[in-house]
């Protein structure tokens, strides 16, 4: 045996018959596929009363079926499918899609066709959407010539739109903000004391809520406070480090009312309720009369403080 | 009256997942000398074979396996273009006739020189299905997603395909795949471990009447039913979540009381499908060959189940067993075995 015995001999090999089979269609499957050219489908009326879609010159149970052509659709239900999430190169679909049982309305059974649920990257699973008993109506080619391709494929009706809302303004900080925000540009957290119940706001908004009258005493307060609830976030913020990252409700030393801010420096699932915390700034050259000048807070080392003491504040 | 006829000889090659470099002539010729010696025949009362020439896309390939039966002088023989299962039917009517008592069948297929699941296309209504391309694994799908639809679990279906993976380990014949991993769908519902691997291998019987199936074999597995039944083509004219062209054969044939039986089921849920339509309860092994699921040599396959259900017979293990063979796009085709000590 010499060395070339022992290699698989091996050539391409592809079974075709050029142009394709000349096939009579006869007068059942050729009043379908008429019918079909002119954006209609139809079903035929079998001897015992129902609809057989697409039409065959025997019913399932072996009786002829009548000459009554009887349109159906255009609107169907599916009644089986299966998802196809990388299209094979003999698919009608390049891109992922459904191969689905339809049952037209009117028509007592169903036809296989593609089932075109929108655009999906390869390998996708099938959408949530995807259903039996889902509705659909065919999408027709523009140039139709009789066949069965005639229809491009079946598509969901429409259950929802995408409605784009937007509007533009120019806003205002308002006093109280302004003055907060131009503290914070300088580095510096500043609030209000209420002249009635001595409650410290941070930032303050010139008067106080509880008592309903207005505050003037300035009180400046430490960039460093604790952590009184938090909730661990999935979904990306441009201001986030990182997904998870945490979003807490802080209560700066010496302030009342506990203000909204990120947690980072810390991995999200040991954030706690109690933690000790401190404002991170940004470089001072970058600061301006905006909240973005602290980047977040991140844990000082304390010990927590006990839950008593930040329980009034949830 | 029938004549008593039965399975008395089995053979088959160890299947592969991979094509060997042999030709199907190559692969079936050891088969048929195997069973020749078992029985000690050189020639047959009749000979009739299971293939499909779009596997090696060959027209006239079954006339080439021919040459290994040996047929000058000219021998009586016929080919059917399906499962080797319908030709051991159609062996078994023919011994009917009673001028002849012994019938060599045999089913072979290499599945893995072309694309199944498009050559399976090709068997589709060329008017409203094949021009839409869709291919044996979606068309599966679409009666896996009807069969779950009726109140089954994902999980059920991979319970299937475990079962049928582990008892292939153990049979020699079969391939050596692994349990079913983490894996995505194929089309979904169906993932790959649903799917029977592409197989080559082949599988030849023989059947004997009356006496002379006692002098070939101890213990022959008389035929006591075999019965075929079709349902309409079109699937969405069809009920897909169960076999009612099963069920049918399975009545005629009288397939009750069975110990064992071994299922053509190319897809897990079609096992369940199967089961239900048969009737077979649940404490009946099914496919302890580990099935189709293990090794599946395209139009041997439903042979296969007859001639491993008829093993057990042979080897003193069971006195009835049933063999099932499946044919045309989503269970459109059954035949039912019932086999008896």
């Amino acid at each position: 045996m010499t060395a070339d015995d022992r290699e698989p001999l091996v050539a391409d090999h592809a079974l075709e018959f050029p142009g394709g089979y000349t096939r009579s269609v006869g007068p059942v499957i050729g009043r379908f596929l008429t019918e079909l050219r002119d954006g209609r489908l139809v079903g035929v009326r079998t001897a015992s009363g129902g609809v057989l879609f697409p039409p065959a010159e025997y019913d399932p149970d072996g009786e002829a079926v009548t000459d009554e052509y009887v349109e159906v659709g255009p609107g169907g239900t599916v009644t089986s499918w299966s998802w196809v999430s990388r299209p094979r190169a003999v698919h009608p679909l390049d891109r992922p899609f459904a191969w689905a049982l339809i049952r037209p309305d009117g028509a007592g059974t169903a036809i296989l066709h593609a089932l075109d649920v929108g655009v999906f990257e390869p390998g996708a699973e099938p959408p949530k959407a995807l259903r039996t008993g889902m509705r659909v109506r065919p999408k027709w080619r523009a140039e139709r010539t009789g066949s069965i391709k005639d229809i491009e494929s079946f598509r969901p009706d429409i259950t929802m739109i995408t409605a784009p809302s937007r509007a533009e303004y120019r806003l205002n900080a308002g006093r109280a903000l302004t003055r907060f925000l131009t503290g914070v540009s300088e580095g510096r957290f500043l609030g209000h004391r209420c002249d009635v119940c001595g409650k410290v706001y941070v930032p303050m908004r010139g008067l106080c809520p509880v008592d309903g009258v207005p505050t003037t005493e300035e009180v400046e307060v430490p960039d460093t406070g604790t952590v009184t609830t938090f909730a661990v976030n999935n979904i990306p913020d441009p201001r986030a480090p990182e997904v998870p990252f945490v979003s807490a409700y802080i209560l700066l030393d010496g302030s009342d009312i506990a203000l909204l801010a990120l947690v980072a420096g810390v991995p999200a699932d040991q954030v706690r309720m109690g933690m000790r915390v401190r404002a991170a700034w940004r470089p001072r050259e970058e600061w301006g009369r905006t909240m973005e000048n602290v980047k977040w807070f991140e844990p000082t080392g304390e010990p927590d403080v006990p839950f008593d003491s930040i329980k009034d504040y949830l | 009256m029938t004549t008593d006829v039965a399975v008395v000889a089995f053979a088959q090659t160890k299947h592969t997942g991979e094509d060997a470099g042999l030709t199907e002539v190559e692969l079936l010729a050891p088969v048929i000398s195997e069973i020749k010696q078992t029985t000690g025949l050189n020639r047959f009362g009749f000979t009739c074979s299971g293939s499909l020439d779009y596997l090696a896309g060959a027209p006239f390939s079954f006339v080439s396996a021919l040459d290994t039966v040996g047929a000058w002088p000219p021998i009586s023989e016929s080919h059917v273009e399906m499962d080797g299962a319908w030709a051991l039917y159609e062996a078994w009517v023919r011994l009917q006739h009673g001028d002849v008592d012994t019938a060599l069948v045999y089913g072979f297929g290499k599945s893995s020189q072309g694309s199944l699941r498009e050559i399976m296309t090709l068997q589709l209504d060329p008017y409203y299905l094949a021009p839409l391309g869709p291919d044996q694994v979606s068309l599966a799908a679409l009666q896996a997603r009807a069969f779950l639809d009726a109140g089954h679990k994902e999980d059920d279906l991979r319970a299937v395909a475990a079962r049928s993976r582990a008892a292939g380990r153990d049979n020699p014949y079969a391939l050596d795949l692994p349990d079913p991993g983490d894996e995505g769908y194929e089309v979904a519902p169906l993932r790959p471990y649903d799917c029977a691997p592409i197989t080559d291998g082949a599988a030849a019987v023989v059947l004997a009447a009356g006496d002379r199936a006692r002098e070939l074999c101890a213990n022959p597995a008389w035929i006591r039913g075999i019965d075929h039944r079709i349902e309409a083509h079109s699937l969405g004219a069809r009920d897909l979540s169960r076999s009612e062209s099963a069920a049918l054969a399975a009545e005629k044939a009288g397939a009750r009381d069975v110990e064992v039986a071994e299922l053509h089921a190319q897809f897990s849920h079609e096992e369940l499908i199967l089961r239900a339509a048969i009737g077979l309860p649940d404490d009946v092994p099914v496919n302890p060959s580990g099935g189709p699921l293990a090794a599946n040599p395209v139009m041997a396959t439903g042979l296969i189940r007859i001639g491993e259900a008829a093993s057990w017979i042979h080897r003193g293990r069971a006195r009835r067993t049933l063999g099932h063979a499946s044919s045309g796009p989503c269970l459109q085709h059954n035949l039912v075995c019932v086999l008896e000590a």
